[in-house]
């Protein structure tokens, strides 16, 4: 048996060391396409995302990232699949900083209702496709993917004709900004006490120990309470849930919904820590990135906070690329292949596991 | 097969009627016009072609979610080979592309087991990145006019339908019944002459090509040794290859033509739809096709009416937004329709329900003049979210479809 443990151990070094050769092979392939030197380009991104300011601008990337990722993972482990992260996003940020500009609570209590607002907003988005899925019958994929459009055309038109604020002009349409009670103060001012040189540009976002206690939130839920265990009952073996008392179809539209709340919140560590407004500059695609966070993740908090720093990391360092003549896109190339090799590696390494304790088996009966 | 085709023409008549009576309400010239017609169709040929795509994909068990990403791979390569060795050899790289799009999905998927889902987003994502990507290079190349947007491709001929809608054979002038027919303005035979006038005229050689797809996919995936063996891979692997098929290859055909008939989809969005590539020019339509197929329950005749009404909504929202505006009268109809049902059933709540949402929509109808900017591009989605939500419960996908399958029985 003790074998069996030495050989498992070196699986799980052996999948992400075979998925690092070949997502660096395909990414340094990439860089020799523009004929330039992969060496330079990755000591160019190293040298470039190890200062402090990029170290800040690479935690507030990821920040995002792992709220949403989160999002996707609850869906997961309850064998679903929430595509619709970006337009849930969306729509919270947009709700949350419209309304949430229109009254004053004392610091924190502020903050809070901004955040129930677009818990609401990105829950009842989301809820639209889990009704749809459990009354119809319509594939929560394909629906999510409509409500993905659907909030983005939505989005626009509320901002440009209600949500706008008049009384600026400004080229870039927003809506009004939010009371300092509503702003979720940065972490630089802590940092600074720990020695933290300021930056330009620099600031990290105070979401970020939102997001992380949101981690924790998430671990205890799904693997130490009831409902966890029905969650990912329901999703690896409904029929088995179905017989031992869940309800399989309250399960799927109350995982839709509660992914859609977390969602909501994703799009607001940077309209309450930066822009403190919704306006026509909000970032795209995080919803889609945070899906191959989570896939990298394995939809573990820990995992996929890594994966979120990672993709974070290859972002903002890839700016650099533009100094030594290489496309900065650079990181997507490198992002994907390291997401689909480490999906199949995963997969290889659990497969060879079973083949391995099989064999193991067949050999413990023999004697 | 022939009752079928009966109770199709039926239906469309009855819509056609319908959409007439609405055009004589309201007023929207454009909702049975010959432009509105022929753009339709323009714009269901890319679905048609991403739901066969997916057809033979998900007929062989794999779900194919990475559509989306081979029409951009397709969309990307008719654009960049297009401009620069005509558009026949785009068209034919977008294929191929598509197709190399649909071997990393097939890799994943079939020899490595990875979830069909999880392989195929991961597609989407990594085809998007890796478009933009190249596209930067040719830009700074200096090819490009743009990293979103490739120069113009020169276009593909048209023909039209000889004696019904005009076109020109051998030097031979053909006269266009059917548009004078449109012209005068009669209430119903106008409308019917004008949409059928717009989709037998001017046709691109290639709508031609990709139409005559369906039937082929018919012929290819029931009439066939080759398709009944693909068919038994989705349907019951273990069962096939116990009777000497070889699943993975099938499983493989299945997939790469998928990705191919997608990628020429999205060659076709690229070079015949508009004339050149354009970033987010695929804009879902991987989707949208992928609900067609569920529509059309896995079937080519009904992905075609999926696409056609996919197109149609589409095409609409391209042309003019008051023709949006009437489609919300056309939706009070259908939800008439259906309360009328709902009370003939005895289901008097939901019926009730039907009637409160007719009543708002018709509402919002007389509330509303004109639809602004931002809705109206949401029309698409719309109608694929209302049409599978009103058609979706009795689906028969194939058996084994996306249930990963491994040659001896591991799992």
């Amino acid at each position: 048996m003790k074998k069996l443990k030495l050989s498992t151990v070196a699986l799980a070094i052996a999948g992400p060391l075979a998925a690092a050769v070949v997502s660096i092979t395909i990414s340094s392939l990439a860089v020799l396409a523009s004929h330039k030197s992969p060496i330079d380009a990755y000591k160019t991104m190293w040298d470039f995302g190890t200062t402090s300011g990029s170290l800040m601008q690479m935690l507030n990337t990821a920040t995002p990232y792992y709220i949403a990722a989160l999002a996707i993972a609850i869906t997961f482990r309850a064998g679903l699949f929430n595509i619709g992260v970006e337009g849930q996003l969306r729509l919270g940020a947009i709700f949350g900083a419209y309304l949430g500009a229109k009254f004053i609570l004392p610091p924190v209590l502020h903050i809070i209702a901004i955040m129930v607002i677009a818990m609401t907003i990105g829950g009842l988005w989301a809820a639209i496709a889990g009704y749809l899925k459990v009354k119809r019958g319509v594939s929560e994929v394909i629906s999510t993917i409509m409500l993905n459009s659907l909030a983005g055309g939505l989005s626009s038109y509320l901002l440009a004709n209600y949500f706008v604020d008049r009384t600026t002009n400004s080229n870039n349409m927003s809506t009004k900004t939010l009371p300092a009670s509503g702003q979720f103060p940065d972490l630089m001012p802590l940092l600074n006490k720990f020695g933290v040189e300021d930056q330009p540009g620099g600031g990290v976002y105070g979401m970020l120990v939102f997001a992380i206690a949101l981690g924790f939130v998430f671990w205890f839920v799904i693997n130490r309470t009831r409902f966890g265990f029905e969650l990912r009952a329901s999703g690896s073996n409904p029929i088995a849930a179905r017989f031992s008392g869940v309800n399989s179809k309250r399960m799927v539209f109350v995982a839709m919904a509660l992914s859609g709340a977390v969602a909501g919140l994703a799009g607001l560590p940077a309209v309450l820590g930066e822009t403190h407004a919704f306006n026509m500059g909000f970032r795209t695609g995080i919803g889609f990135s945070a899906i191959a966070v989570a896939l990298l993740g394995r939809n573990n908090p820990l995992g996929m906070g890594i994966s979120a720093l990672l993709f974070g990391f290859l972002e903002v360092s890839s700016r650099s690329l533009e100094l030594i003549d290489i496309a900065p896109e650079t990181y997507v190339i490198m992002q994907g292949s390291i997401l689909l090799s480490s999906v199949i590696a995963y997969e290889v390494v659990r497969r060879y596991k079973i083949t391995l304790q099989s064999k193991e088996l067949a050999k413990a009966v023999a004697e | 097969m022939k009752t079928k085709a009966v109770k199709f023409l039926r239906y469309a008549t009855i819509l056609v009627f319908v959409l007439a009576i609405i055009r004589q309400i309201t007023g929207a010239s454009d909702l049975t016009s010959v432009g509105t017609a022929s753009a339709a169709l323009l714009l269901s040929v890319p679905i048609v072609l991403a739901g066969l795509g997916g057809l033979f994909s998900e007929r062989s068990g794999v779900v194919n979610i990475g559509l989306e990403g081979m029409m951009v791979m397709g969309a990307w390569a008719g654009g960049m080979i297009g401009t620069k060795h005509g558009p026949w050899l785009g068209l034919l790289a977008a294929i191929v592309f598509g197709a190399v799009g649909a071997l990393v999905h097939a890799i994943a998927t079939i020899t490595f087991g990875v979830d069909h889902v999880v392989s195929g987003v991961a597609i989407n994502i990594i085809a998007m990145g890796l478009v933009r990507y190249l596209s930067t290079l040719l830009y700074k190349a200096g090819t490009w006019q743009g990293p979103s947007q490739s120069p113009d491709v020169n276009s593909i001929g048209t023909n039209s339908l000889p004696v019904l809608s005009g076109g020109n054979y051998f030097g031979w002038k053909s006269p266009d019944l059917l548009a004078s027919l449109a012209e005068k303005h009669w209430f119903f035979i106008s409308d019917l002459a004008a949409i059928l006038r717009g989709i037998t005229g001017d046709l691109s050689y290639v709508t031609v090509l990709a139409i005559a797809m369906v039937p082929l996919s018919l012929f290819v995936l029931w009439k066939t040794a080759f398709g009944l063996r693909l068919r038994s891979a989705g349907e019951a692997p273990i069962a096939a290859e116990s009777l000497g098929v070889n699943v993975y290859a099938m499983k493989y055909a299945g997939v790469l033509i998928s990705g191919g008939l997608a990628g020429l989809g999205g060659g076709f969005l690229a070079i015949v739809a508009a004339n050149h590539y354009q970033e987010n020019q695929v804009a879902g339509r991987g989707y949208i096709g992928l609900a067609a197929l569920l529509f059309g329950n896995y079937r080519p005749g009904g992905i075609m009416m999926g696409a056609g009404l996919f197109g149609f909504a589409d095409a609409l929202q391209l042309r003019d937004s008051a023709s949006v505006h009437a489609l919300i009268l056309l939706i009070v109809v259908v939800l008439a329709a259906l309360v009328v049902r709902d009370i003939r059933k005895g289901k008097i709540v939901k019926a009730a329900l039907t009637f409160a949402f007719a009543g708002l929509s018709l509402w919002y109808f007389m509330a509303v003049k004109e639809l602004p900017g931002q809705l109206v591009t949401m029309t698409p989605y719309i109608a694929t979210l209302l049409i599978m939500s009103l058609a979706s419960q009795r689906l028969r996908m194939p058996a084994a479809d996306g249930i990963p399958y491994r040659r001896g029985g591991l799992r």
